[in-house]
């Protein structure tokens, strides 16, 4: 890379002033001349046959366009949802489901009615008027009793509640480690299921044109070309016939990945009123409906020799499916692939049990497997030490893979790009003050204070991904990203990106890339994403930390385009060998002589000119697609620091410290806000976040923001960060993701502190949401 | 304030008064609250008021939180209504929700009813004053009639030592349990949020306290009689230990200790 500017600078985000004054572009800020609203009438029960749905009152109801129900969709919409095989190929079950219920419905909020009308209001009156009547049937609630054979099914008529049960790596090969052990610690752990709240929840507006038989779908998606061939496949049209545009997204968390009954159902509802139809989500739907994540819990087993050199781990995922088999939710399953986090194993082995359940389905959630992982094994690392009484950083460094073993090979054959895991340990131990707070945790023991230090030495596989890896994990389709670069006569730059952003600030980043690489002014560089009739024929999206790493790395391979038929223009120009040519900070010259040279403005200018070299085109625009050979893979350690409060078991965090390793830096304050804001969420999910549903009912009891406990900035402390920078030689920018990087890691560092805190109390394991009733309850057991 | 009165009459038991609306409005949008008619009271200027009156503080049924939160004159007179009007809800909540509307509202998880409770504070409204130990009968239950308003609360001054702890997860939740306690004519007044359908008068506590208990002994009848119900924050016999261990915390940081 050439010696730059803007890569590595502090730039505010130019998204910002448009977003934070309330003047961005979200879903709900569009519509369409005669537009008509939907309503969807859902089921309140987790599981029941549908009897009888009366539409009559509703139908009459002012302003109502239409009714619809399951039998009305039978001739829009064909096949069922799609489910990607991803980290688990053959899967055992996979539900039918069609978008709409007809005959049962199988979690509290499944679609059972449609009302179309001329305004939201009545849409929303009307469909109260539907009656719908249901058998109730028993719900599948709990994980373990699901897997017995007697259990009711989560769906009527099937064999049983499993979606799939694969071993990747059986006893046998942790045999000789756990022969080897002198200890061997067990633990069960819980991951909470989460709601990912989008501030922003879903929404669709969608206007098909009756005589082109043209469909423009605008949504909030981080997914739209995903979308486009989704929608297009169920509805029976071509994926030239369907745009999908997706605006400012106001976040996603992987809840905006896959697509839901709501994005057929309006398109077909637009079809089948010849108007433009829009939904928007309430927030109660977007707590019934959206995606959840984690709900797992784990059996794990851990063989150690007395010194702390850990040999062999054993584990099982339970995780919940949820009523129907998520788009990607087997992603989820890498958390076995990632248990052995950033250490060095003899043997682990690996099961993964998906489980059918009636509850909203689970799919990928901000980390999605990753944090589940971290989560697990640096908790496990903690009770091997504590059953050893080895401090938590000695056994760590003990067992780091090393500097000079990378590229590493772990355990499932996925190999580590590079990593230097004791450098970012050392430097959050600075900046936390590490041996100073074990002196401060001394003097509070003595007066009863439960005083407690965290550490999460936490790593992270994302940037998907090779196609090798990836085309089989979803079904074909390989994770590649594609990239256009189009430089207008002036020399001004459009960037499209197969790419979507939800927050991360792609319009910043990848302008600082581009203007560096033209060595042309950031102004001019304009980026451009999120509808499927701009820029290359498909994107791959957002999620997994690989926006940067695979798309950005592709639009530098586009500009890379670009420079060499500036190249051979240029040589033109300056009558000169085209090998001769050097492209430096905006301007092409001729080696040895910089005065011979030419502007990159000029030469854009007079791509579009007639004087240009026998054979070579008009136009100065290149398509790029990256296919990495690898995937990357961040790291970093955290530093928790929490007092619990004897008495009412609540926990204060006194310090936060975070040091990241994502290769090379493009925007450090975006990096920066990409912690702050996955240490939140993860903080969230450790100490006050869970989704709870009646055990017995299935109801859910936390559907508003009230009962489902988002922490807010009141609860989050300010954070010490830093970075180390280890580059990933995976890709030309020596880049990792970061957007993932502080949810994977901050629950295990903010438990294992809760649980050092505790120990004087002899208590081992927390489970989250570590809440005061919770810790009362323990702290008050463990004193009995 | 009649014309308000006469509509409320007029549309009976499904209307309903609207003044912040920041109870009211969330309950309608989960149509919970199906009112059938909004009373808007906000342009009724002289329910938005604080007047000192003698040993008496009488807030304007349409005192915003923001204004009882900064008020000089609350300050000084019911140091504890300021802390408390401060602790409410977020700065959207405080800007529009009201004091009359909150007790109005008679959840048992409101802060100002424990204080008005506590305190002996009488509820005016277009028609009579009622006492506020007659006033929260149950949950969000009151004596009102369909056409009758608050126009006032009327506290006593007291400036003594006080403190209101409101447990929380969350800055701007509701109290998991509230403790309030003011010493006020040689004794103390100690109320509790959220520990039942009501807002509570630990009185057990007072009389200890009265009799010369320590706090921590005394704050152990916090307690004594209640039937909390449980919710996803706290068992029932969590609220019950909170409403210890917050009551001689209260009075503890009253004292100036910690």
């Amino acid at each position: 890379m050439a010696v730059t500017q803007l890569v590595g600078a502090k730039i505010h985000r130019r998204e910002d002033p448009r977003l934070i004054t309330g003047h961005g572009h979200y879903i709900d800020d569009f519509t369409r001349q005669g537009a008509a609203y939907a309503a969807f009438v859902r089921s309140p029960f987790a599981h029941a046959r549908i009897k009888r749905i009366d539409i009559t009152d509703a139908s009459k109801a002012p302003g109502v366009v239409g009714v619809f129900t399951a039998r009305d969709f039978k001739g829009q919409l064909a096949g069922t949802h799609p489910a990607a095989p991803a980290f688990v190929a053959e899967k055992k079950y996979i539900p039918e489901r069609f978008p709409i219920a007809e005959k049962e419905v199988c979690y509290q909020g499944e679609i059972v009615a449609a009302v179309l009308a001329d305004s939201k209001a009545q849409a929303a009156d009307a469909a109260n008027l539907i009656q719908v009547e249901y058998d109730e049937l028993p719900a599948v609630m709990d994980l373990e009793k699901a897997l017995d054979a007697k259990s009711p099914k989560a769906h009527e008529g099937a064999a049983d509640n499993i979606s799939w049960d694969l071993t990747y790596t059986g006893p046998e090969v942790t045999e000789a480690a756990f022969k080897e052990a002198d200890v061997v610690v067990k633990e069960r752990i819980l991951q909470n299921r989460l709601a990912p709240v989008p501030m922003e929840p879903r929404g669709v507006l969608a206007e098909y044109e009756t005589y082109d038989k043209k469909l423009t779908i605008w949504m909030s998606s981080q997914n739209p070309h995903f979308i486009r061939l989704f929608v297009s496949g169920s509805m029976g049209l071509k994926e030239s016939q369907v745009r999908v545009i997706s605006p400012d997204v106001g976040g996603g968390f992987g809840s905006k990945i896959s697509p839901y009954p709501e994005d057929y159902l309006v398109p077909a509802l637009s079809r089948l009123s010849e108007r433009p139809v829009k939904w928007i989500e309430t927030r109660t739907e977007s707590m019934q409906n959206a995606t959840h994540g984690r709900g797992q819990f784990y059996d794990v087993e851990v063989a150690a020799k007395k010194d702390g050199t850990l040999l062999g781990m054993r584990m099982t995922q339970y995780l919940d499916v949820g009523a129907y088999c998520g788009t990607f939710s087997a992603f989820q399953a890498c958390a076995c692939l990632m248990a052995g986090g950033a250490y060095k194993w003899k043997g682990i082995s690996a099961r993964t049990i998906g489980i059918l359940t009636n509850r909203v389905p689970t799919d990928p959630y901000r980390g999605a497997g990753r944090p589940e992982a971290t989560h697990l094994v640096e908790r496990m690392v903690d009770l091997v030490a504590g059953q050893l009484k080895l401090d938590p950083v000695a056994i760590r460094r003990k067992n780091f893979i090393q500097p000079k073993e990378f590229p590493y090979t772990q355990n499932f054959g996925l190999v580590v790009d590079s990593g230097d895991y004791e450098k970012s340990l050392d430097r959050a131990l600075e900046l936390a003050g590490y041996d100073e707070l074990r002196k401060k945790q001394a003097d509070l023991r003595k007066q009863g204070r439960y005083f407690g230090i965290g550490l999460s030495t936490w790593i992270e596989l994302c940037g998907f991904g090779p196609s090798a890896a990836t085309a089989p994990a979803t079904g074909g389709i390989a994770l590649v990203e594609s990239a256009q670069v189009r430089v207008t006569p002036t020399g001004s730059v459009i960037v499209y990106t197969g790419t979507h952003a939800h927050g991360q600030g792609h319009e910043t980043t990848f302008s600082q890339i581009v203007a560096d690489q033209l060595g042309v002014p950031y102004e001019s560089v304009e980026l451009r994403h999120g509808d499927t009739a701009e820029g290359t024929s498909f994107g791959y999206g957002t999620y997994g930390s690989r926006s940067l790493a695979v798309g950005g790395v592709a639009v530098s391979k586009a500009v890379g385009k670009v420079i060499d038929k500036g190249k051979k223009l240029a040589a033109h120009m300056l009558e000169a060998a085209e090998e001769d040519i050097v492209f430096e900070r905006g301007s092409f010259h001729v080696k040895g002589s910089p005065d011979k040279s030419k502007a990159f403005g000029e030469v854009a200018f007079a791509s579009y000119g007639m004087n240009l070299p026998e054979g070579m085109e008009q136009g100065l625009e290149a398509v790029a697609y990256f296919d990495p050979p690898n995937l990357v893979w961040p790291f970093g350690a955290h530093v928790a620091v929490v007092e619990i409060d004897a008495e009412t078991g609540h926990v204060q965090l006194e310090k936060y410290v975070a040091v990241d390793d994502c290769g090379n830096i493009i925007n450090p304050m975006i990096v920066d806000g990409q912690i702050h804001g996955g240490v939140a969420q993860a903080i969230a999910q450790a100490l006050y976040e869970e989704v709870v549903y009646d055990e017995e009912t299935g109801q859910l009891k936390t559907g508003t923001l009230l009962d489902y406990s988002i922490p807010g900035i009141g609860e989050i402390p300010a954070m010490s960060l830093d970075h180390t920078v280890t580059p990933s030689p995976t890709n030309d920018l020596g880049v990792k993701g970061i957007g993932e990087a502080g949810t994977i890691a901050a629950s295990a560092a903010v438990i294992n502190a809760v649980c050092d805190a505790l120990s004087p109390l002899g208590i081992k394991h927390v489970d989250m949401p570590a809440s005061p009733d919770r810790l009362w309850n323990m702290m008050k057991g463990a004193r009995k | 304030m009649e014309e308000a009165s006469k509509q409320l009459g007029k549309f009976g038991e499904d209307a309903k008064v609207l003044a912040g609306g920041h109870s009211l409005i969330p309950l309608m949008r989960l149509r919970l609250a199906q009112p059938t008619a909004l009373v808007d009271i906000n342009g009724i200027k002289e329910l938005d008021h604080i007047k000192e009156d003698g040993s008496k503080l009488r807030i304007g049924a349409l005192t915003r939180h923001v204004t009882l939160q900064n008020s000089n004159v609350v300050k000084d007179k019911l140091p504890l209504l300021a802390e408390v009007a401060g602790e409410v809800g977020d700065n959207q909540v405080r800007n529009m929700g009201t004091i009359g509307g909150v007790v109005a509202h008679a959840d048992a998880a409101g802060d100002y009813p424990t204080i008005a409770l506590m305190l002996d504070a009488e509820i005016v409204t277009n028609r009579r004053t009622i006492a506020a130990k007659d006033f929260f009968t149950d949950i969000f239950t009151t004596p009102l009639e369909a056409d009758e308003i608050v126009t006032e609360v009327v506290f006593p001054v007291a400036n003594g030592p006080h403190k209101y702890i409101k447990f929380r997860r969350r800055l701007f939740d509701w109290a998991i349990v509230g403790a309030a306690a003011q010493k006020m004519n040689g004794g103390w007044r100690i109320g509790l949020t959220n520990v039942g359908s009501t807002p509570v008068r630990a009185k057990a506590v007072e009389e200890a306290l009265q009799k010369g208990a320590k706090p921590e002994e005394a704050a152990q009848h916090a307690s004594d009689g209640l039937d909390p119900a449980g919710d996803l924050r706290a068992s029932p016999e969590y609220k019950k230990h909170l409403a210890r261990v917050l009551t001689k915390r209260a009075i503890n940081q009253a004292e100036g200790r910690q």
